[in-house]
């Protein structure tokens, strides 16, 4: 046994209204330079829909996440080692931006210099790559907003597999919920795997995922190794980037950007411990469905005496230890069961987690025929269907989703019983199999949601890097150091405009100044 | 003057070229990594590339090792098994093939960036140069070929390959041995050492990083500690 720490991630789907505030705020803080427009580290999908980018999610098409061979190896979708060498001239697999979408601003100074005209002018959408005009958009990071566009193409949606898909057509049965999705830092990531130039890592400190912009070559492998697609390529520095899980922040012990500007506070931050021996094990479980739990067996009890000597052991920080025991994330995906992997069957082990979404119980119900499930409606009559949540969330395995929106449900029952009738009812508890205590703390975690509750985040002990208990040299070597920056943004020589070994053609569009067209006429 | 041209081309040019290479490579690798790269345009656009960009790398590069072995293998090391002429035979045959796919590839690929906007739009100047040398290089040799075919007794090659191994074993005279050649192997020579000369400025420094670590790699993942 070799236990690590890892910042893992929930998102509260229960309570996500679809704002994209942490969209933006990750945009103006990561994406908005030029090359990189079109990527959204944070994207906010409504479901069901095809997503960002389109059909992310069918690994038939872009082959992303792992397989199991005949013998039961892991092995990257995408093709062995030599099979990812062998397509490193013209990568078959890799998304065309088209397929996330051309990037573009407005030609906003034509309406202060219009002529007069009979009609008002209009400010058309230029490419902010050739600087032409384009007739519309066609895609983007959120085309399908509350389900914008036909069901026909929505119902694409993977997540329909083995469901009569229909009738969500129709509009008395229509669903619908939010999905924000951002890097999973994965315990098992594919991306790592596929990157020929070992420019991709996972930190032990930490298991947040980072690639290496000096050591990236440019190969475009992990674009497609990575099943979520979170991986994107700048077409003007030709290195991928992808989220960083705001790492400085994080190593500060302050919450990415995406969950501290969260309205809803969805999101929560906190410490799992975890035996880094068994991964392979847990990723090459043999049927998908066992997937989700055999990644939940990969985490460790932070209250075991015997983990916690073992991770003192391993060089985990006793601080460390003490945020695995308070970790809202713990709880939520061990301790109570509600918040699951996203696509388990990917087999990457995601460690950015989520919580189903109760969401209305069907009209027939509210007409007076509700399906009682005990003290509970029952949750298979609520408008999104479970075995969507379950091919979305466990591989298809209604089972823990159902228990998990029962508790979810329970919650709510329980503390209308106590705050609004007066008087709770125990036997409602029972049929969840939850204590009064569970049930106060998963009510103040999930329904309160206090800042300090959501995000417990220890610092980074860099000091600890070192041989002793408290290396001095560690501690202060980046002291009044450059900070972060692209490329050679930290460079003690004078800034120039141009560069002898090559100076990036596009700028970024946020001046909102249309480039000039390729080859002069657009 | 034809003699100090040829002195100068041939005796003292590849030198700068080869010591401009190394210096600029290694100054580029440690001072600016971050522009190390391949850079590719294949998210931009795709139509052609997959056959194009394909028949390109694999053309160059069996041309470009085609060109180490059969110019600094030494003629001990052959002569037991093959005659020289047999040698040229093999090394015209093996050009042809390679450069028709190379030619092919390049052709899509100048396609491409001449004619695809999104290719076009970021294109650098370096990117286009670059691409066209390349292209003027293969053309050129190519027409060797049809002049190799006018002596098939090897002796022209034993030269050229004499030239080559004088230079980089640093020993004297080496010019001299391409006084008789054929305009269009000087060219194809000149040319080839350019190459060499502006290779650090170009994006084809990601040859030197071919990633054959990968395949040493034990597993798949990377696990980095602090520090």
């Amino acid at each position: 046994m070799t236990i690590r720490a890892q910042i893992g991630m929930v998102l509260n789907l229960d309570k996500c209204i679809g704002c994209h505030t942490c969209s933006i705020t990750c945009k103006n803080v990561w994406t908005s330079r030029g090359g990189v427009e079109y990527a959204w580290f944070n994207n906010v999908e409504s479901k069901p829909g095809v997503g960002y980018p389109r059909n992310w999610e069918d690994q038939s098409e872009w082959k992303g996440g792992w397989e199991l061979t005949k013998s039961g190896k892991l092995k990257p979708k995408i093709g062995g080692k030599m099979g990812v060498l062998s397509n490193i001239f013209a990568n078959p697999d890799l998304p065309l931006i088209d397929d996330y979408y051309e990037p573009f601003t407005y030609e906003y100074d034509h309406l202060k210099t219009a002529k007069e005209s009979q009609t008002v002018p209009t400010a058309r959408m230029k490419s902010a790559i050739t600087g032409k005009f384009k007739e519309k958009p066609d895609w983007g990071v959120n085309w399908e907003e509350i389900l914008g566009g036909e069901f026909e193409k929505r119902s694409k949606d993977y997540n329909f597999d083995k469901i009569q898909k229909d009738i969500y057509g129709e509009f008395e049965n229509t669903f619908m919920m939010y999905l924000p999705r951002l890097c999973e830092h994965c315990l098992n990531p594919s991306c790592v795997a596929s990157c020929p130039s070992g420019a991709i890592y996972k930190r032990e400190e930490d298991g947040i995922v980072l690639i290496d912009q000096d050591k990236c070559r440019g190969w475009r492998m992990c674009v497609s190794g990575c099943p979520y697609k979170k991986i994107y390529f700048n077409w003007q520095s030709g290195k991928s980037e992808k989220c960083t899980f705001c790492y400085p922040r994080i190593e500060a012990g302050e919450p990415t950007v995406c969950s501290e500007t969260c309205v809803g506070r969805i999101r929560y931050l906190g410490v799992l411990l975890y035996d880094s021996d068994k991964i392979e094990e847990a990723a090459s479980a043999a049927d998908e469905k066992d997937l989700y739990q055999s990644q939940c067996d990969l985490f460790l009890d932070p209250h075991d005496p015997e983990v916690i000597k073992r991770a003192l052991a391993d060089g985990v920080p006793q601080s460390w230890i003490d945020g695995a025991q308070n970790s809202p994330v713990y709880k939520m995906a061990m301790e109570w069961k509600i918040a699951f992997p996203l696509h388990p069957e990917y087999r990457t082990l995601p460690m950015v987690w989520y919580v189903p979404p109760l969401s209305p119980v069907q009209s027939a119900a509210e007409a007076g025929h509700l399906e009682q499930n005990g003290m509970l409606p029952d949750v298979r009559s609520l408008r999104i269907p479970t075995q969507y949540l379950a091919n979305l969330l466990t591989a298809g395995d209604e089972e823990p989703v159902i228990s998990a929106l029962e508790r979810m449900m329970a919650m709510r029952v329980y503390m209308r019983g106590k705050t609004v009738d007066g008087a709770e009812d125990p036997k409602v508890l029972e049929q969840v199999g939850m204590s009064e205590d569970e049930m106060n703390d998963m009510y103040q975690l999930m329904a309160i949601a206090n800042y300090e509750d959501r995000f417990v985040i220890p610092t980074n002990h860099r000091e600890y890097a070192g041989d002793g208990p408290f290396d001095q040299e560690i501690a202060f070597s980046a002291r009044a150091e450059c900070g972060f920056s692209f490329g050679n943004g930290c460079n003690t020589g004078s800034k120039k405009s141009t560069n002898l070994f090559g100076t990036q053609t596009h700028a970024n569009t946020l001046s909102g100044t249309p480039r000039k067209p390729v080859g002069g006429s657009s | 003057m034809a003699e100090y041209m040829n002195t100068f081309f041939f005796g003292i040019y590849p030198y700068i070229a080869i010591l401009t290479m190394i210096v600029g490579s290694v100054l580029r690798y440690d001072q600016d990594p971050y522009s190390w790269k391949a850079d590719s345009s294949q998210l931009l656009h795709r139509k052609g590339l997959r056959l194009g960009s394909n028949l390109f790398h694999i053309g160059i590069l069996l041309l470009f090792l085609g060109h180490l072995v059969g110019l600094l293998t030494p003629h001990w090391a052959y002569e037991p098994f093959i005659t020289a002429g047999q040698k040229q035979i093999l090394a015209m045959a093996a050009g042809g093939i390679f450069g028709t796919m190379c030619f092919v590839g390049m052709l899509i690929l100048i396609w491409r960036r001449t004619t695809q906007d999104r290719v076009r739009a970021t294109t650098k100047f370096m990117d286009m140069a670059i691409l066209l040398i390349l292209f003027v290089q293969l053309i050129l040799g190519l027409l060797t070929i049809p002049q190799s075919a006018k002596h098939l007794d090897g002796s022209s090659m034993i030269k050229l390959a004499e030239w080559a191994q004088h230079i980089v074993t640093f020993r004297g005279g080496a010019a001299e041995f391409m006084v008789e050649e054929a305009l269009v192997f000087k060219l194809h020579i000149v040319l080839g050492l350019t190459i060499f000369l502006i290779f650090p400025f170009t994006r084809l420094v990601h040859m030197v990083s071919v990633p054959f670590k990968y395949l040493l790699r034990s597993g798949y993942q990377i696990v980095r500690k602090r520090g």
